[in-house]
């Protein structure tokens, strides 16, 4: 896996093998020193075009857990706000020589587009309204872990499906898994078309009772300035996931940041059918996971992190130790 | 007494013809001629037509071997976009007529969305002043229907008139106030003109980036409705027949805007519509790895909308193929999809494209086609280009069987965002004889000195 980019890119193979990997992880968290040195010498760079602290800051501890360099980008307060084009960025920091990249912007295939800039392994971290692939893994990852297998499990996605590239990939990884997938929000908020996604589209919550899953989407209080809903009050009469609406055998997820009484209501956030704190652990694993897949399991590094001067002969040059498996290597497992 | 609105070309080396096309094969759907000639070209002007081989050529007359070639009328563009003034570094006057003649084109008009806009009589004069001087083939300029492109004041229509206006439009932005297009269309019987209209109703179009459906579902990315301009073609439609006034609507994109115009037509209403070459070969399929040459305004249709627009075409509704041409700069155009201007340049590969697509498969006949490239003259109220003795020479010689690659040996205009580039088509113009003189010549097709 060269890049990350969509879920798409992923089959089921694939997906089961990033879980896998990312579970191998999980020990590492449990260390008194969090640390393997899977990735030592590599640079990756955040680069967030848009403000966020969960996914920049997991994807910062599942870089430095793997003992890779990171810099963190942001593009408030940087020469974006002086009028520099992404491509003029991205080269600019692409000099540099980072392994990899994780991108997090407001447009819509803009970290594909990046690919094309740089030799850098690129992994999305959100392109506007479009995908969030990192994020779908880490849902799966967490449902995988508390049931074992996603075949035939019934996920209710609930909310501004029209503005959430969370629902975009999760939807398509969960299919990918097996299961069987239900949108469901406001029409407004729930566009008809959505279904070429392959999921079932519904406007009212009667069969929620159905789901295995309930997974509650962020509902921004912008909507309703630009008039996607008459009422953040008449959006909680509706949508929102009480404990009064969710079953007791129903599983309860959401991306964060909670809108605690808007589309959750405070009581089932911490209720024991929560597994939000278990997808924001997953976050860091799943990210470990992805690193790892991009960068040391023949991903494409640019060049030697201590290497000599730039020179156009070096550009391609293989990295050291590039495509070694750290599960092999007994720096990583001392007896 | 107006001026005549078609700028006559001035750039260096417009000089009038003398060149004798031998055994061409000649298509001019609106004089019905559909066969082989000799064609005569003597100071600009044509000379005679004969049986093909039958005409001597007199001395000094380049003769062109044209066995197994095309000589169409030239084509007219009513809608092009040639950036000057303000944003010459995306076209200027000479780098886009340049491009019109290499696509076979004779005249193009151009729109007034430039910087400052052309909205006042003093700038479409000193712009006209320019075209003389830099143009290669005959430019009309319109002049915008409201001051700014801000829908709200009109502009000194009347003057803009006698100054040279082709005509009227604020292309790029429709005109959302019913009563100002109203006021408009009434004052067009003092000044003549047609009005020529960009439909889109902002309040359902604003944020969208390509075409409502499920290829923007998908890629998460706002979606402009096709009722945003089919309303706005109904409500202008009904202005048209209520005020007796003449409207063009431009660039059309779906099946309900070609059926309000025909309803339009049938009931009498005075009004004209076009199509672009990229709404007619392309869907928003074609956007789907969100190449931003396929960005456009109006965006790329459904397979259903190209399908109306190619019957549009078929039986007239829609008088006209016009490029839109849109040219931007590369840096403008490398930038993620949502993030990007809207617009493909369409001059060089207009005939190409629709005679590849649309002609060969025996979608639709190739005189129909010809006859809606130059179908846009009449519409701007310019002569339209014939074929006949003593008419100034309007000439395209094309080899339909001649395969070629868009933008493989760059492009005449400055700008390469052409939503064909890479595709390899058949019909190469080889030369554009544009108000008697030779304005372009394909590098392979040598002079051929007498």
């Amino acid at each position: 896996m060269k890049h990350l980019l969509s879920i798409e890119d992923l089959d089921r193979a694939g997906i089961e093998r990033l879980c896998d990997r990312a579970a191998s992880f999980a020990e590492v968290a449990d260390r008194p020193i969090k640390k393997v040195p899977a990735l030592r010498g590599r640079t990756v760079l955040n680069l967030f075009y848009e403000s966020s602290t969960r996914t920049r800051s997991s994807f910062e501890l599942a870089a430095k857990r793997l003992s890779a360099d990171v810099v963190n980008f942001a593009a408030s307060g940087s020469s974006v706000e002086k009028g520099e084009s992404l491509r003029d960025t991205v080269q600019t920091l692409a000099a540099h020589r980072p392994h990899a990249i994780v991108v997090r912007t407001p447009w819509a295939g803009a970290s594909k587009l990046i690919t094309q800039w740089t030799d850098a392994a690129i992994v999305n971290a959100g392109d506007g309204q479009h995908e969030h692939p990192t994020q779908a893994l880490l849902d799966i990852y967490t449902l995988r872990s508390r049931l074992g297998s996603l075949d035939g499990l019934n996920v209710w996605v609930v909310g501004d499906v029209r503005h959430s590239r969370v629902a975009r990939s999760l939807v398509l990884g969960l299919q990918t898994m097996g299961a069987k997938v239900t949108v469901a929000g406001p029409p407004t908020l729930v566009p008809a078309e959505i279904a070429v996604l392959g999921c079932e589209v519904r406007y009212t919550l009667e069969d929620l009772p159905q789901a295995d899953v309930v997974y509650a989407l962020r509902m921004q209080n912008e909507r309703m300035k630009q008039a996607y809903v008459p009422s953040i009050r008449e959006y909680a009469a509706e949508y929102q996931i009480s404990s009064r609406r969710l079953g007791a055998r129903q599983l309860l997820m959401h991306p964060g940041p909670v809108n605690r009484g808007v589309e959750l209501a405070g009581d089932v956030v911490d209720g024991p059918q929560s597994l939000i704190l278990d997808q924001v652990r997953a976050g860091v694993l799943v990210r470990m996971a992805v690193l790892y897949e991009v960068l040391a399991s023949g991903g494409g590094p640019t060049a030697p992190p201590d290497g000599p001067p730039d020179g156009p002969e070096r550009r391609r040059r293989r990295p050291h130790g590039g495509g070694r498996d750290p599960f092999n290597n007994p720096e990583l497992h001392p007896a | 007494m107006s001026l005549n609105p078609l700028v006559r070309a001035g750039g260096p080396g417009i000089d009038d013809a003398d060149v004798l096309l031998r055994r061409v094969h000649v298509l001019d759907p609106r004089a019905g001629v559909d066969a082989p000639h000799d064609v005569l070209v003597r100071a600009g002007v044509i000379a005679e037509i004969g049986e093909p081989g039958g005409v001597t050529a007199p001395a000094g007359v380049e003769e062109v071997p044209g066995e197994g070639l095309h000589l169409f009328p030239g084509f007219v563009d009513p809608h092009v976009h040639l950036r000057t003034p303000g944003q010459e570094y995306k076209e200027d006057l000479e780098t886009g007529t340049r491009s019109a003649a290499a696509g076979g084109y004779v005249a193009v008009v151009a729109m007034p969305n430039t910087s400052p806009v052309v909205d006042s009589s003093s700038l479409l004069g000193s712009l006209r002043d320019l075209a003389s001087r830099l143009a290669r083939i005959p430019v009309g300029f319109t002049a915008a229907i409201t001051l700014g492109l801000e829908g709200t004041h009109l502009t000194e229509m009347n003057e803009l008139r006698q100054a040279g206006a082709v005509g009227f439009t604020d292309d790029g932005r429709p005109v959302t106030d019913a009563g100002v297009l109203r006021k408009a269309i009434q004052y067009q019987r003092l000044c003549g003109g047609v009005i020529a209209l960009h439909e889109e109703d902002p309040s359902l179009s604003a944020g969208g980036a390509m075409r409502e459906g499920s290829v923007s579902a998908r890629l998460g990315i706002a979606g402009v409705p096709w009722l945003s301009e089919s309303t706005m073609v109904a409500r202008d439609a009904a202005l048209a027949g209520y005020e007796d006034g003449r409207l063009h609507f431009q660039h059309l994109s779906c099946v309900a805007s070609v059926d309000a115009l025909r309803a339009a037509k049938a009931q009498g209403f005075k009004v004209s519509g076009e199509a672009s070459p990229h709404h007619l070969c392309l869907t928003h399929e074609a956007v789907r790895d969100l190449d931003t040459s396929m960005k456009m305004n109006p965006p790329l249709g459904f397979e259903e909308d190209r399908q109306a627009l190619i019957e549009g075409v078929r039986d007239g509704t829609i008088e006209t193929i016009a490029t839109d041409h849109a040219p931007h700069a590369r840096d403008e155009k490398e930038m993620p999809f949502e993030q990007a201007p809207m617009g493909t340049t369409g001059l060089e590969s207009a005939f190409a494209a629709v005679y590849s697509e649309l002609v060969r498969p025996g979608i639709l006949p190739l005189s129909t086609v010809v006859d809606r490239l130059i179908g846009g003259a009449a519409l701007m109220d310019l002569p339209t280009p014939t074929v006949a003795v003593g008419e100034r020479a309007n000439l395209c010689l094309v080899d339909l069987e001649r395969e070629w690659t868009v933008g493989a040996d760059g492009y005449e205009s400055k700008s390469g965002n052409c939503c064909f580039d890479g595709r390899t088509f058949h019909g190469r113009v080889l030369m554009t004889v544009a108000d008697g003189a030779v304005a372009y010549r394909e590098r392979s097709f040598a002079v051929h000195a007498a």
